[in-house]
């Protein structure tokens, strides 16, 4: 059947049809889509777990159980994930593992665009990178088959072009692999140094093979071009080369990044005039083929900053490329903000108002960090804010500890900013940690993590509760507030930094995004009572705005949150509910 | 010969359903098709924008400057946001709405109130109320119907094959209002 499907769509698509029975893995945008979509087929095994670490083990316990198994990420993801990566290649697998990692050349929604080819050349595990949907499934289920084949973990490696467009696939029915039961295989799977020290040759061996196989593989094609422009490309790049030159230049398209085929690409290097290398981010294929002793044109071209398109790649070739309209009027940027209603909003008010030094994660709540709220002073990565407070207190004392706070959101705590916290209570720091707990996984679209109480699927599940734990790791000073309360917010910040102990407070308000939370209704500006002072504005509420003079909400965005209310001196906001 | 059309608006206006019966429509013509967006950070109130691509064997999934057959925006500050994106002899199709973005919320910048006039110079722009014609469908939401109902009229696939679309992507009790919608902005 002929489908339309985004490719991480596809991915999940060719995990069901590949058999795959778990699936494990942590939201992040562009990745998030495969394990949603996977979760959807009832004989497919789901879950999102605490972080990329826990997702990848899980899945290489599936695969000890001879269970097809597979995890996916985003590629900052498998930072975390890199500790089981690296002695996995050296294990092998017993059910097929695939390791999806999406990353966001762009930076479309990241804090960095690292390059995730890199990980497969460190860690020797081979790896896949399909150019369209049809692809991701394809190659999806070959990956299992050589995860099999060769006794190795296989990367898919998407990008945000490819993972979230969408093409047309052929989906076929689910062909479940042969069972195979459990047998004890203590020098495959302890790696403890007399095992590992014999798993190594064995690793060294298999990329020597993989790279055999890589040279026959129908997966790295040539297509020959009319010119004596030779261009070796992969993913997305290979698109947009296709884009540009038709049938023109000759082309070696790589299906698998890594290992590379060495000898098809001599021979494709003698088969044209001028070679060149056209991929994204680092000059991963160029190095290679520099190392050959093969003479290519590369990143003196092509920037390893952000994407590349069509366009560009025309211009760079000499092509003419097309004229455009160029606007005389200035047109005021659009960036994204917070949600009118959401509740990180109030904290982040008290944080500014009272000249508190912020450091912050990684979340919907980053948005913070932009005018008028401008609340954050750091942001590095997944649960740094917490570790990283530590430190500044060590470094700063009495200087830093009454007037700091991080800032984290309860996905991006079970995450992985409960180790920093247990290191706050250990290494005793008079610390003031603020968990913003909107209860769910904001920015990836709305995934339940463990302190929501449901599943992937949406069941009822256990509820980790976060007083609970903070308390268990030794912090005694704990408190909730309603960061709809700008009162309450206020004195609990104030009280919890002048404490001499570290301190947690959970601003806790479920996001205004969720079905489950209703709207209450619109407020309103009564014109007469508006003096004009722009108070509620400095919380930059997208509902808010000034018209001829007088604030004004736009009744189709605001839900009634009434954290504006708060702030008008002059009673001027009107209506508005209580809230439970 | 490959066709590039943008999607354009602001972050929650409901452009998934615009690209989702686009994608739809052009598979069920027969057209190799592609659909390009992206998700995460900037849809939150951000500027968003959707590529769609359709043809015998379409390779890129974005849109480069200058390319674009018709460019959709939702909202009239977006239009000359994307505006290079159009090619010579390309169309705009704009909803009159206004959407006053963060600078311009908290007064670091102004609303370029003559964007329109400025469109209008430089391309073929065809600019229509059309939150009034949803309201005047049912409903607030069926804008980007009533849009994809204005681009109809630009593209030569039959009216009859675009119904048959809209049917297929639309939950059934909103199928009435989607269809006047559709055709208020084709009629437009």
């Amino acid at each position: 059947m002929k489908e339309l499907l985004i490719g991480n769509a596809a991915v999940a698509r060719g995990l069901y049809e590949a058999g795959c029975s778990i699936v494990s893995s942590y939201p992040g945008t562009p990745s998030t889509e495969i394990t949603e979509f996977a979760a959807k087929y009832d004989e497919i095994y789901c879950e999102w777990a605490p972080n990329e670490k826990v997702a990848m083990e899980v899945a290489f316990g599936a695969s000890l159980r001879g269970k097809r198994a597979c995890c996916a990420m985003k590629h900052v993801g498998l930072n975390v994930a890199a500790d089981p990566l690296f002695t996995l290649s050296y294990t092998g697998v017993t059910g097929g593992l695939v390791i999806c990692v999406a990353d966001d050349p762009g930076m479309h929604s990241s804090q960095n665009e690292q390059d995730s080819r890199n990980y497969a050349k460190a860690s020797k595990v081979p790896m896949l990178e399909p150019s369209n949907s049809a692809e991701a499934l394809a190659f999806t289920k070959l990956a299992f088959e050589l995860s099999e084949e060769f006794d190795t973990p296989v990367f898919i490696k998407m990008c945000t072009r490819v993972a979230h467009s969408q093409s047309i696939v052929e989906t076929s029915e689910r062909v479940m692999p042969p069972e195979k039961p459990y047998e004890k295989n203590p020098q495959k799977y302890i790696m403890m140094p007399a095992n590992a020290k014999k798993r190594h040759p064995f690793v060294e061996e298999r990329c020597e093979k993989l790279t055999e196989y890589a040279n026959t593989a129908d997966i790295n094609f040539e297509e020959k071009g009319t010119s004596g422009i030779g261009v070796i490309t992969s993913g997305t790049c290979y698109q947009y080369v296709k884009e540009v030159f038709g049938d023109e230049a000759s082309i070696l398209k790589l299906g698998m990044v890594y290992p590379l085929p060495t000898e098809r690409i001599k021979s494709f290097a003698k088969s044209v005039d001028k070679l060149y290398v056209v991929e994204e981010l680092d000059g991963f294929i160029e190095t290679h083929v520099k190392a050959l002793g093969i003479d290519c044109v590369g990143k003196e071209l092509f920037s390893c900053i952000g994407e590349l398109c069509a366009s560009v790649i025309a211009e760079k070739f000499g092509k003419e490329v097309p004229a455009h309209i160029t606007m005389e009027t200035e047109i005021p940027m659009r960036p994204p903000v917070m949600c009118a209603g959401c509740p990180h909003r109030g904290m982040y008010y008290t944080l500014k108002k009272n000249n508190i030094t912020v450091l912050g994660d990684i979340g919907c709540y980053t948005l913070g960090a932009v005018a008028p709220l401008n609340a954050l002073d750091s942001t590095l990565c997944m649960g740094a804010s917490v570790s990283g407070l530590h430190g500044f207190n060590k470094a700063g004392g009495e200087d830093t500890e009454g007037k700091t706070v991080c800032v984290i959101g309860d996905s991006t705590f079970m995450h992985s900013g409960i180790t920093g916290l247990v290191n706050i209570s250990y290494n005793a720091s008079n610390s003031t940690v603020i968990i913003l707990d909107n209860s769910i996984t904001g920015m990836t679209g709305h995934q339940q993590n463990p302190t929501t109480g449901y599943n992937i699927k949406g069941d009822p599940a256990a509820k980790i509760d976060l007083e609970t734990l903070c308390r268990a790791v030794g912090i005694n000073r704990i408190r909730v507030v309603d960061p709809y309360d700008l009162k309450a917010c206020d004195e609990a910040v104030k009280e919890e930094l002048k404490a001499k102990e570290p301190s947690v407070i959970i601003s806790r308000r479920p996001c205004v995004l969720l079905k489950s939370v209703k709207a209450k209704p619109s407020l309103k500006v009564s014109p007469d009572k508006c003096r004009s002072c722009k108070m509620c504005m400095k919380l930059g509420c997208p509902a808010i705005s000034m018209h001829e003079g007088k604030a004004d909400i736009d009744t189709t965005l605001c839900v009634g949150c009434g954290v504006c209310t708060q702030m008008c001196k002059f009673d001027a906001i009107l209506g508005g509910e209580s809230h439970d | 010969m490959t066709k590039s059309i943008m999607i354009v608006g602001v972050g929650g206006q409901g452009s998934l359903l615009a690209s989702t019966l686009l994608g739809k429509l052009l598979v069920n013509e027969g057209y190799d098709v592609k659909v390009s967006e992206v998700h995460g950070m900037s849809q939150r109130g951000g500027s968003v924008v959707t590529y769609v691509r359709f043809g015998d064997k379409v390779y890129s999934p974005i849109i480069d400057m200058g390319t674009a057959d018709a460019i959709i925006s939702f909202e009239k500050l977006e239009a000359g946001r994307w505006a290079p994106y159009l090619k010579e002899g390309g169309v705009i199709i704009t909803n009159t709405q206004q959407i006053d973005p963060m600078p311009v919320v908290i007064g670091a910048a102004e609303y370029p109130e003559n964007i329109l006039e400025e469109l209008s110079e430089k391309a073929d722009v065809v600019a229509l109320d059309a939150l009034t014609l949803a309201e005047e469908a049912g409903s607030p939401k069926a804008v980007n119907i009533v849009l994809m109902g204005r681009l109809a009229k630009t593209l030569e696939i039959p009216v009859e094959s675009w119904k048959a679309a809209l049917k297929s992507v639309v939950k059934p009790q909103f199928i009435d209002i989607n269809l006047k919608a559709f055709d208020l902005g084709y009629n437009s």
